[in-house]
């Protein structure tokens, strides 16, 4: 997108100069966004509009442009980003502009280039030649690469709140605490997650091990069944947890079916050991090693399974990547084309993953913590819904609203 | 006292600013009109501005500038600015052929103790050619001649309502070629020398308007000086006559063949010194 910012000044409003200018945006494709008007209050007053105007292309708006120059239109002429070298691989220049998680423009030579992926606290790299201009991370940057600098030449586009109630994530967008209802709510993402899949939208999950260890991973499985989980996020822990609680009954020892405690820690070890001996989880599944739960329904019905592990983590599982560089360049391959994102009952996960997400990104989030849920929304503020609640109660309606239709 | 001094006291002493067309002639083409192998003939131009001089005499005080030569058109003294009470706004011409009338039109109404009042340079005006009065309303034509940022500068200055309409037609490239207001807040005009916002923004703006037909617009009808009730017009437009007799005015048709082929008539030929009076 190409955008100028112009001004109108004098009689137009009587003079009809303002409807004409904005008809002419339209009417030659373009889009317009006023960002401020003042309107004379005296008969020989004169007004001013300040004018937002974007085409899709640097042509269109070069030719419009001209066109509302003839009506008096002046343009606000935008200096060009300022670029500096990196002095070292991984380094950036002192100075450098820190992304937000917003639409994101910079000018170079008078054009203007979004920031892709529209991702937070990255530096941005332009590349001249070719155009582009790139969020990058710290291991991203190569000696020499143009680092932009300072705040001149840079545009944000804040996510627009719309007017209309047609879209729960743009008009609940507060966290609903533990001792509110939640059954509205619920429904309101299932219809969403319902519209998703039939748009072509991608539905991440990203799960914690309580789903696994409050019994509630049938419900996911349901959702897996469905179609309506594209990617799965986990861990390490999750992965032995699920794989456990389909082997022996337990997780982490712990059998959610029954109140009674039975068998002990060494269940989970002996799970791991199970799937490296089969060499990963997608083997155990086709060799009916691993034959219920959550990771079995993920490879059954061609779910991408994205392990990240943690300190602490036993084995790893084969497949959980444990550098954490490599981790976040996943995480960022990975999330590019994700339309929702569904954050479960994991606070650690939950705010790595916030650290890659584009902000048009739509976010559930639900956690027994309020602190959680408040830390993984404040990310996403115009397009999250958070929850403060145990997590099976949650997937469980959920599951239920998705199979009503 | 006799008859015309009166009538000139009782319209309040109205003046204009006429040039002799000593130095007129089609020397070069800034307009469709304008055509070097359509040459005007010296004589019966010159008997036909005698003629707007000898009527427009009976209306009102005539003040003559002196021509100068290598400027054909400084007989077109609607461009030479625009006059609001004693204040004098001289033109910036679009065509550097014209550009050499400004100086001698300034000087000539800063010896009349007018108050000279100049526009940026970079702005084009082309005075009272695209600046008219409806009562308390100035409509200003724009894209040909004047820019439109002029008429915000000219609002200031005279802290007035201005009405920026664009022009569309080439051939009705000033406003007074198109449009015309009448005293009593009417008008008439060729609607379709204007968009349609100019068009809508003009309605919105005046009463009673005369739409006059393409072939009367053609013979420059709406290039005329309005005295008060005496309108002075082109030759070659009965219907709009008939329809300003309807309401009353007195039409003085006049023979204008020669000066239309350089894209003028009788309001181009004419300054009214000034349009109207300060605007409070």
């Amino acid at each position: 997108m190409f955008s100028e910012t112009i001004e109108l000044r004098g009689h137009i409003i009587d003079s009809l100069i303002l409807p004409k200018v904005l008809d002419q945006i339209l009417t030659h494709g373009g889009n317009f966004k006023i960002t401020e008007v003042q309107i004379g209050r005296k008969r020989a007053d004169q007004s001013f509009a300040r004018i937002e105007v974007s085409t899709e292309t640097g042509e269109a708006l070069d030719e419009l442009i001209l066109r509302l120059r003839q009506q008096g239109a002046e343009v606000i002429e935008r200096a060009n980003a300022q670029v500096v070298a990196a002095p070292a691989d991984g380094v950036f220049p002192s100075e450098f502009y820190v992304t937000t998680n917003q639409q994101t423009f910079v000018r170079v030579d008078g054009k203007e280039i979004e920031v892709t992926p529209g991702i937070i606290n990255s530096a941005i790299a332009v590349d001249q030649k070719k155009e582009t201009a790139r969020a990058v991370k710290f291991f991203d940057v190569k000696k020499g690469d143009a680092i932009v600098v300072g705040h001149q030449g840079i545009r944000v586009v804040p996510v627009q709140r719309t007017t209309t109630r047609t879209d729960p994530f743009q008009f609940i967008n507060n966290i609903v605490d533990a001792e509110e209802p939640k059954s509205a709510i619920i429904r309101e993402i299932a219809e969403e997650l319902r519209r998703a899949r039939s748009a072509g939208g991608k539905i991440a999950v990203v799960a914690g091990p309580a789903i696994v260890r409050t019994g509630a991973g049938g419900y996911l499985v349901r959702l897996i069944e469905g179609k309506y989980i594209d990617r799965l996020f986990t861990g390490n822990a999750f992965a032995a947890y699920d794989v456990e609680r389909a082997l022996f009954g337990t997780s982490l020892g712990l059998n959610p079916d029954v109140a009674i405690v039975r068998g002990g820690h060494e269940n989970q070890l002996r799970a791991i050991n199970t799937i490296r001996e089969a060499g990963g989880i997608a083997r155990a599944v086709h060799e009916k090693i691993l034959m219920s739960g959550i990771m079995h329904a993920s490879v059954q019905h061609d779910v991408d399974i994205v392990l990240i592990g943690a300190i602490g983590d036993e084995g790893p599982i084969p497949g959980v990547t444990t550098d954490v560089i490599e981790c976040e360049k996943i995480l960022r391959e990975k999330l590019r084309d994700v339309t929702h994102v569904i954050l479960l009952a994991t606070l650690r996960y939950s705010l790595a993953i916030g650290a890659f997400l584009a902000n048009n990104v739509k976010t559930v989030c639900v956690d027994i913590d309020r602190t959680a849920v408040e830390r993984a929304v404040e990310r996403q503020p115009l397009q999250s819904i958070g929850l403060v609640t145990d997590v099976e109660p949650f997937l469980r309606e959920l599951a239920d609203n998705l199979a009503t239709r | 006292m006799n008859a015309v001094l009166q009538s000139k006291i009782q319209r309040r002493m109205r003046q204009m600013l006429l040039c002799p067309p000593d130095y007129y002639g089609i020397e070069y083409e800034i307009n469709p009109w304008m055509s070097i192998a359509q040459a005007a003939e010296v004589s019966v131009a010159q008997e036909q501005w005698k003629q707007l001089h000898a009527t427009l005499s009976k209306l009102c005080t005539v003040n003559l500038i002196a021509p100068q030569p290598g400027l054909p058109d400084m007989v077109f003294t609607a461009n030479a600015g625009l006059t609001v009470g004693r204040k004098f706004i001289p033109s910036n011409f679009r065509h550097k052929e014209r550009a050499g009338e400004q100086p001698f039109f300034a000087k000539w109404m800063a010896q009349h103790d007018y108050e000279v009042e100049w526009l940026p340079e970079k702005l084009y005006f082309e005075g009272e050619g695209d600046a008219l009065f409806g009562n308390d309303v100035l409509f200003c034509g724009y894209k040909f001649r004047s820019d439109i940022q002029s008429h915000r500068a000219i609002a200031e200055m005279l802290r007035c309502l201005v009405i920026s309409v664009e022009l569309v037609d080439p051939r009705f490239y000033h406003l007074d070629t198109c449009f015309c207001p009448l005293p009593d807040g009417g008008g008439f005009w060729f609607p379709s020398a204007f968009d349609e916002y100019g068009q809508r923004a003009i309605r919105e703006h005046m009463t009673d308007l005369i739409d006059v037909a393409p072939e009367e617009a053609m013979h420059f009808s709406c290039n005329a000086v309005v005295i008060d009730r005496d309108i002075v017009l082109p030759e070659g437009a009965p219907q709009l006559v008939s329809s300003l007799q309807e309401r009353g005015y007195r039409c003085h048709p006049l023979s204008m063949t020669e000066f239309i082929k350089a894209g003028g008539a009788c309001k181009c030929l004419t300054m009214f010194m000034p349009q109207r009076e300060a605007i409070d």
